[in-house]
């Protein structure tokens, strides 16, 4: 077996399963090539790159690509359709950007290395994400054994990653605990330094890339507000608030912040919801409306959206958090 | 009850007439307007795709004239399409229209619901079973002459001796449908309809471009969506074919579908498929469009539509393989007739030009 050299974009579903890809390439004697994180120069680059009426964070996705060319022999760039491992799977998949991606990205970069785009369908059987992790071993040239025994090994990486994200770290965090190999801590019931509780919901390719929202989640920690996101909840949470809506949406990542957000909003100690969005998001803009309107027929819950976009200056988005902390602070002092 | 449904093209023809015959009172939503598209404007979110704000506001023109009931498709995704019907209805909650709108979600995903849906409409009407049946079976007779006859006029136009011929000529043969109340009653009307369109004046002698439309289904199938492009072409003296119509799932009548599975013609370029909407279709299509000798290509998409976009950032490696030029036109409220006729003219011209030439070079190989 040759060392190949994986390249990872620091984007999109990187934030919720990197433990597990890198788990599975280090164990089989592979290299992992990490982007750097979002910076002007990428953001520009992806902007240059992809076609002109994509969103943000595909034309991002686009940048952390270009980024690696030169740096890797291959681009993991899985096809995502479905992952939810149990629960209804109904319709749900991905936006259709997440469906075409490795296509958009193939044609719109000559230079790019080889592309590993293995289609991830979990919903086609109980066997299936074993399947892919088959495909991309045997690809990269592991032996069928190996390959187990890598498999086996990332599941458990990511079940510990996955943990920590219940235990209500934010995955930049969570990501550093595993990357250090520091074993999970019991669950901190200190509580911390903080006096509002506030939920903010979005695509992790928005909420936790600190620099495409503008360093949103450090501005409220500064306002000794703490956050809770839709990945802290478990699916059997996530699937029960899924029957409270006339109908599901289509989109994986969707689902999860709507879900997440209506399971906030019955949590009396949560003062607000925030929605941050992707400016000029298909989903979102019904993702937006539908979150608006529930949150003011379940308790009246303070809302708040803010859309993201190639321009979002720091100013901007902490006026706004600013102002609807001090209305939050507000509001609790006159009860 | 009071019903009604969204616009599309000529298809209200033939649901007027099933609402009537369910024993219900129809509501005819009228042709989408500027009127429609503020309405929708105003109650839609910012970046919900045209097709649903034209929606919005279509639903709300209804619900002024009495509309209690709105039928509409719903779907399976993964575009954003199968989620209008659920948005709708809390837009019209929030804005306090006693609107229900009824969705029927394709029968694949949801079998029971469907049938029940069915059942509930047939019981209110107080229709036997039979009677059903039979009219659901008129209706659809319906809707596929309503399309070969819109099919045929795309034909016919770009050889009229008299602008605006062809058009009324539609019309005549739309109002034959329209008062057919039999299956063979139908035929006839549909027949009549054809041989009205035929007997437009025509220059045989002229040598139309040809060019195919793709893109997402409203914006295609609705002509006021689409500032009537497809006329336009014709006057222009173009020949323009497509292949989505409502009836064109369940036929083979279109060169499109004469070809079996577009999936399959797309997958060098796109390995994935259905990504929602018309997205892969649009890149098959591209490329059929192209096998056939089609000089060019319309793809037209709302703003934003994020299956079209998929398509256009891969359309041009389609177009240089098979030497075709695609012109996309996103289509927003901001979109104006003008802007689309001055786009459309520059783009025969270059079609007329690139003609020119390859005839030239296929000449001097001789
Ligand atoms: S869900 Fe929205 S932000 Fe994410 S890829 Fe699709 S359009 Fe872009
Ligand atoms: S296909 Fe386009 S227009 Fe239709 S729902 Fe999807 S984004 Fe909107």
């Amino acid at each position: 077996m040759q060392v190949s050299k994986i390249g990872i974009p620091r984007t999109l579903a990187y934030f919720i399963y990197f433990p597990l890809w890198k788990t599975f390439f280090e164990e089989l004697g592979h290299e992992v090539v990490l982007s750097a994180a979002t910076s002007k120069a990428i953001l520009d680059r992806g902007v240059k790159e992809a076609v002109n009426d994509a969103c943000i964070p595909i034309k991002l996705y686009h940048g952390h690509a270009a980024a690696l060319a030169g740096k890797a022999d291959y681009i993991f760039c899985p096809r995502l359709v479905s992952v939810r491992s149990h629960g209804d799977f109904g319709t749900e998949t991905f936006c259709p950007k997440f469906l075409g991606l490795p296509d958009m990205l193939r044609l719109a970069m000559d230079d790019l290395p080889e592309i590993i785009d293995v289609r991830v369908d979990l919903k086609k059987g109980k066997d299936e994400l074993w399947q892919v992790f088959l495909e991309i071993g045997s690809k990269l040239g592991n032996s069928g054994e190996e390959i187990k025994r890598a498999f086996t090994k990332a599941k458990k990486v990511q079940r510990e990653y996955q943990r920590l994200l219940y235990q209500e770290k934010l995955p930049p965090e969570a990501l550093e605990l595993i990357e250090q190999k520091i074993p999970v801590p019991k669950k901190d019931k200190s509580g911390g330094s903080y006096d509002l509780q506030v939920a903010v919901v979005g695509y992790p390719y928005v909420l936790y890339d600190a620099y495409i929202n503008a360093g949103l989640l450090a501005i409220l920690e500064k306002e000794k507000v703490k956050v809770y996101t839709q990945d802290m909840i478990s699916d059997r949470e996530m699937n029960r608030q899924a029957k409270t809506l006339p109908k599901s949406m289509f989109w994986y990542f969707s689902n999860r912040a709507v879900y997440g957000a209506l399971h906030f909003m019955q949590r009396p100690e949560i003062e607000g919801v925030i929605h941050l969005t992707a400016f000029a998001c298909g989903p979102d803009s019904m993702v937006d409306r539908l979150l608006e309107i529930e949150s003011r027929r379940r308790g009246n819950r303070p809302y708040l959206s803010i859309a993201v976009d190639e321009h979002t200056g720091e100013a901007g988005v902490r006026t706004r958090l600013e102002a609807f902390v001090d209305m939050l602070r507000y509001r609790r002092n006159r009860k | 009850m009071k019903i009604s449904f969204p616009h599309m093209g000529y298809s209200y023809i033939a649901l007027k007439w099933l609402v009537n015959h369910l024993g219900h009172e129809c509501i005819v939503p009228p042709e989408p307007s500027k009127k429609t598209l503020d309405l929708g404007v105003r109650y839609s979110p910012e970046f919900a795709c045209i097709p649903f704000k034209i929606l919005t506001g279509t639903y709300l023109e209804v619900a002024e004239k009495g509309a209690e009931i709105i039928l509409t498709s719903g779907g399976m995704g993964p575009c954003r399409a199968g989620y209008y019907w659920v948005m709708h209805q809390y837009l019209l909650d929030e804005i306090g229209k006693k609107v229900k709108v009824i969705a029927f979600e394709p029968p694949l995903c949801n079998l029971r619901d469907f049938w029940q849906k069915l059942h509930r409409l047939r019981v209110s009407g107080g229709l036997s079973v039979k009677a059903f049946i039979q009219v659901l079976k008129i209706t659809w007779e319906k809707i596929k002459a309503i399309d070969d006859i819109e099919m045929k006029s795309y034909h016919i136009r770009p050889y009229e001796e008299k602008r605006g011929e062809t058009t009324r000529a539609l019309w005549k043969a739309l109002e034959f449908v329209d008062e057919a109340n039999r299956e063979d009653e139908v035929d006839e009307a549909r027949q009549e309809g054809l041989n009205v369109l035929q007997g437009v004046r025509r220059d045989e002698s002229r040598d139309p471009l040809k060019m195919g439309i793709i893109g997402e289904i409203y914006v295609v199938l609705e002509p006021s969506a689409n500032h009537y492009l497809q006329i336009m072409l014709g006057e222009m003296g173009v020949y323009s074919d497509r292949s989505i119509y409502l009836s064109s799932y369940t036929r083979k009548n279109t060169i499109v579908n004469l070809e079996g599975d577009i999936f399959q013609v797309a997958r060098p370029y796109l390995n994935e498929a259905p990504i929602g909407g018309h997205g892969v279709n649009s890149i098959g299509e591209t490329i059929l469009y192209a096998r056939h000798g089609f000089d060019g290509v319309v793809q037209l998409a709302p703003f934003a539509c994020i299956p079209e976009i998929v398509a256009k950032s891969i359309i041009p490696a389609v177009s240089r393989d098979f030497d075709i030029p695609v012109l996309t036109l996103f289509i927003d409220e901001q979109t104006g007739k003008a802007g689309v006729q001055t786009r459309l003219e520059a783009f025969v011209d270059l079609m007329e030009k690139r003609r020119e030439l390859k005839r030239q070079r296929e000449r001097w190989a001789i």
